[in-house]
Formats: C-alpha cells, structure tokens, sequence
C-alpha cells in the first residue's frame, strides 16, 4: 500500500508537470463550479447576515439559530433533493438543469449559505456597534452606515467566502447525486477520485488528491497573508 | 436669544424604565449648553435624541421651530453631530477617521478634505497624527481624534457626551480650550453632557441639571451655581455644608458649627441652619491673613485631589473643608497633604440652603 501511495504521488506531480489535458480540464471545471456556487451564495448570504447581525427583529434568534444548524447537513441528503426536485419529473423538471455543472453550483451554493451566513452574521455581531451610530452621526445613510460595518467586518467576510469555497471545492454528494459524473460534462475532482478509487486506480485518486488539497492549501494561505496586509 | 433646539414634555422610556421624563428644554443657539447630572441621569439618551440617534417615546422636538418627526432623523444628523463618551473608531488612519464624514459630502474635493482635516487636528493639537492607526493611540489623544472628527463637519450643533471623562489635565485642557474656540470663533452651539460641577461652571453659558431623567433647573450659570439649591446639592453631594445654630446680630449670624468653628454669615437667621460655602470662595495662605474676610481658619491639609486645570484641596479647621484652586497655585504654593494653612472667606460667601 505504500509504494501505492508513493507512485500515487509521483504520478500526481507527473499529471500536473505534464500539462495533462484531463487533469486540467476536471481541476478547471471544478474551480468554476465551486467559483461560482460561492458568488451566488456571497450575493444572498451578505445582505441576510447584515441584517441579521444589525437588526433585532422577532424571529432573529430562531432564523441565526437554523442557519448555524444547517451548517452540518449532509451533501447527499441536500443532492437528493436537488435530484427530486430537478429530475425529468420533479417540480422544477422543466429547467433541464440536471446533470449540468450549473446545477452543481445552484446546489454547492445552498449547501454552503448557512457557513457564509452564520459566519458572516458572527463577525458583524463582533463589531462595536456604536461604529454603527458614529456613521450615522456623521451623516451617513441607513445604508452607507451597515456597509461601514460591513467594511470592518470585511476580514470575517473573507473567511467566511473562504470556508464556503473549501466546503463547496470539496464536497461529492450534490456533484455526485445531480451531476451525475458525467465524462467531460460533469466530472470534477470529487466525483473523478471516487469512480477512480471504485476502480482500484488508486494512484490516480491520490493524484487528483493531491491536486485537490493542494488548491485548498494555495489558496487559503494565499488569503491568510492578504488578510494580513 | 434665539434658540435652537426646544423640547416640549419629552419622554423615552425603555420597556418600564423611563429614561427621561417629561423634559422641557430649550438651547439657545451659539452658546454653550451643559447637561449637567450623575451617571444614569438621562444625558447620554437626551443627547442621542437631539443628534437624531433616538426617537423619543413621546414629546415634541423642535428645531430652529421647525417639528422634527421620526422621518426628519436623517436630515437632523446632517445638522449636528455627537461626540461619544467613549471614542469608537474605524480600524484606519487617524486621517481616514477623521475624513470619514467629509468624504459622504459630494462637493468637498480631496483638497479641501485634506485642509480641513490640517485644521482639525491642529485646533485639538495633533498635528502630524495623520498617518498613525486611530486604534493604537492613548485615550487622551483617542478622544481629541474624535473631537476632531466631529468639529471637521462644521455643523451648526455639536454634541459632546461626557468628553474628558477620565482624561489628564493635559487633554482635559486641550479639549475645553477646542470646544471653547470653536464656541467663539464659529459661534456652534454646544451642548455638553458633563457630570464635573466645575466643569460645567467653567465653560458653559447655561446649565441643565438633569436629575433622574428630569429637568429639575435649568437656566444661567449664576441661576444654577450662584445660590445653593437641594437638588444641586443631591446631586453633587455639595461639600462644604455645615450645620448649626445661627445668632443674629447687627444684619449678620454667627453660625456654631461646634465648640471649635464659628461662622460668620451675611445674612439675618436665628435659630438651626444649614450653610454652604462654595470651594473657589475660599482663600488659601501659607501665613496668617489679614484681610476684610470675616471667617479666617488655621488648619491642616488632609486632601489633595487632581481635578484637571484645578486640584482640590480638604482641609480640616475644626471640620473639613474643601478649597478649589488652580494646579498652577498649587504647585507655585508647594502645598502638601499634613502642611499647615490659612484658610478665609467672606460672611457674603456663606448661602443659607
């Protein structure tokens, strides 16, 4: 198992050094899917956790309380419903969407509301909110003043895109469930090291580990040090 | 005298606490107005309603006669601006900090924010503090940043909540001589939150004292501090009241405080009073005084406390005795605490409470 191991990750540094068009392809698809699962989520979950985290409204606790639940639920539970929903017969059937990378995102992007949404909402609570009433006393708008809080939360934010991204990069279930692996449609990193690791080709599961883990660590130290400055 | 800001039986209650009741209030424009009162007192939420912050529970709130209504907060905030007890700041430069207001105003150009900004931090005495993070300054200087900020926007009200709370001598004085300047020279008006009795005399025109969320007198300094009154006393634990038995002779008493401390008081009484002799009124020597001062007391110093610009100082003369004098005097009289002194003051400095 060892030298399986090892060949594995000889041959991961082969596939990547050699330019290997598959390899690129899947890697390419699965940042995009990712990519884009994270932007749809940024763009509701930013609004809902600024009002959650500056408004005191009936409902809040139960509402901040749900989506700190929902952070844990299962990728194959949430792709099954999405298979329901978007299959040929489903409710929402008529879309065409299943198996399309697109659905993946549409999927990736509800699984990872509750992290962007719960960690977003925790670093604007964090925030001294008199900064909230000194924007506004010096003349800002309702508006303007929660996106001067926004703006100093701006690192939690960050996080927050960033735990998405990893949960959403990583996951297999949705990828799985409603895109169905299709070859050159809708294989990406996840559900590739599953059908190679089902066909004993250990090696390349490994390789495409390696790849795998390996954006997720470029990327969040490449963040942590722009967070920094 | 035009006034600026009227309150007409305001209330603000929140849940069963009434944090102010019943207030009615009027701020003469270009003076300095102070809120005068202990912690708790409803200054804080007074302030915040007429920065536009709050909305009050009920009442009427006019502005230069105008009704401001809940709708009205907005353009209210554009009028005036508050100063918070404690400085809050955006995690930037003191200049970003300074510059966060003037860069909402569409037709202020960089130029003329850099300008202002210069000028600001000049008139609180921190020049070249532009480029230093706001955050990593002492309180002092935290506080005069957030002066600053607020004077930048030239509004025609500034609110100031309890500004030199807990602050030095040295930025206690920068920041009153600020506020001070800014009253003469632009004519703002100002409304200071302050629970310092002298503080309030020292800068203020007019003087609120705010007593459990109620307006219980209100009027000129010399209405407020010039004769003694229960609830500036409840308030300020009044130093200096003594009791006893007055004699009346020739249009003057002398008041028996006890076997050793006669007082000698301007006025006609017989019979159990109370007397307060405010702490400037008294003179302090090193040496024996002669002068037209009736009472004259030898004592020794038991108390010195740093107050800002001033110190006081407790003596005991048969019963204590608390003296304000300048931290200049002090130093030049080099007083210490167990020192022996002269203390004096006139039969017309004795009130009758």
């Amino acid at each position: 198992m060892t030298a399986t191991i090892v060949d594995g990750i000889i041959k991961a540094f082969q596939l990547i050094f050699s330019l290997d068009p598959e390899v690129y392809r899947i890697t390419g698809l699965s940042l995009y899917v990712s990519g884009l699962a994270v932007v749809l989520a940024t763009i509701w979950s930013i609004p809902i956790a600024t009002i959650l985290g500056l408004k005191n409204f009936r409902g809040r606790k139960f509402l901040r309380g749900s989506f700190s639940a929902f952070i844990g639920i299962p990728t194959v539970v949430l792709g099954l419903l999405f298979y329901l929903l978007f299959s040929r017969s489903g409710p929402l059937g008529f879309f065409g969407l299943l198996h399309t990378p697109l659905l993946i995102s549409i999927g990736q992007s509800v699984l990872i509301t509750p992290i962007l949404i719960s960690f977003i909402t925790s670093a604007i609570e964090a925030i001294d909110m008199d900064l909230r009433d000194l924007a506004r006393t010096l003349g800002s708008t309702e508006i303007q003043a929660s996106l001067s809080i926004l703006k100093e939360a701006s690192g939690g934010v960050i996080l927050a895109v960033l735990a998405g991204f990893n949960r959403a990069f990583a996951e297999l279930g949705i990828a799985m469930i409603v895109g169905g692996n299709i070859y050159k449609r809708t294989r990406i990193l996840t559900t590739t090291i599953a059908l190679e690791t089902g066909k004993a080709e250990i090696a390349q599961s490994i390789a495409l580990g390696v790849i795998l883990v390996g954006i997720v660590y470029v990327l969040n130290i490449s963040m942590s040090y722009l967070r920094k400055r | 005298m035009r006034e600026l800001i009227k309150l007409r039986d305001m209330w603000k209650s929140f849940g069963e606490v009434n944090a102010l009741q019943n207030v009615n209030l009027t701020i003469p424009q270009g003076k300095i107005t102070a809120l005068l009162g202990p912690s708790g007192s409803g200054k804080t939420t007074l302030l915040r309603i007429i920065a536009g912050l709050d909305i009050p529970t009920r009442g009427k709130f006019y502005y230069k006669g105008t009704l401001i209504s809940g709708n009205d907060q907005a353009n209210l905030r554009q009028k005036a601006t508050l100063v918070f007890q404690k400085s809050v700041f955006f995690h930037t430069t003191v200049y970003n900090n300074v510059a966060f207001g003037l860069k909402l105003i569409d037709e202020v150009s960089k130029e003329q924010v850099s300008n202002k900004i210069s000028e600001a931090l000049a008139l609180v005495r921190l020049e070249g503090f532009e480029k230093r993070q706001a955050k990593k300054l002492s309180g002092g200087e935290q506080q005069r940043v957030s002066l600053a900020r607020a004077l930048v926007l030239d509004r025609e009200l500034l609110l100031l909540d309890e500004p030199t709370v807990n602050l030095d001598p040295k930025n206690v004085s920068i920041i009153e001589e600020a506020i001070h300047r800014v009253n003469q020279e632009k004519k703002t008006t100002i409304v200071l939150a302050t629970h310092n009795m002298f503080q309030a005399e020292a800068i203020s025109q007019r003087v609120a004292l705010l007593i459990d969320g109620t307006v219980k007198q209100i009027g000129t300094n010399k209405d407020v501090f010039g004769k003694s009154n229960k609830h500036l006393e409840s308030f300020a634990r009044l130093e200096n009241v003594f009791s006893g038995t007055a004699k009346q002779s020739e249009g003057t008493s002398t008041i028996e405080i006890n076997e050793n401390l006669k007082i000698e008081a301007a006025f006609s009484k017989s019979g159990k009073v109370s007397v307060h002799v405010r702490p400037e009124d008294i003179l302090l020597s090193t040496k024996a005084l002669k002068s037209s001062a009736r009472n004259v007391f030898k004592g020794k110093i038991v108390g010195i406390t740093d107050l800002g610009g001033i110190a006081k100082i407790t003596v005991d003369a048969g019963r204590k005795f608390s003296i304000q004098i300048t931290k200049k005097s002090l130093t030049e009289m080099k007083l210490t605490v167990g020192a022996e002194i002269f203390l004096a003051f006139k039969a017309s400095s004795v009130r009758l409470i």
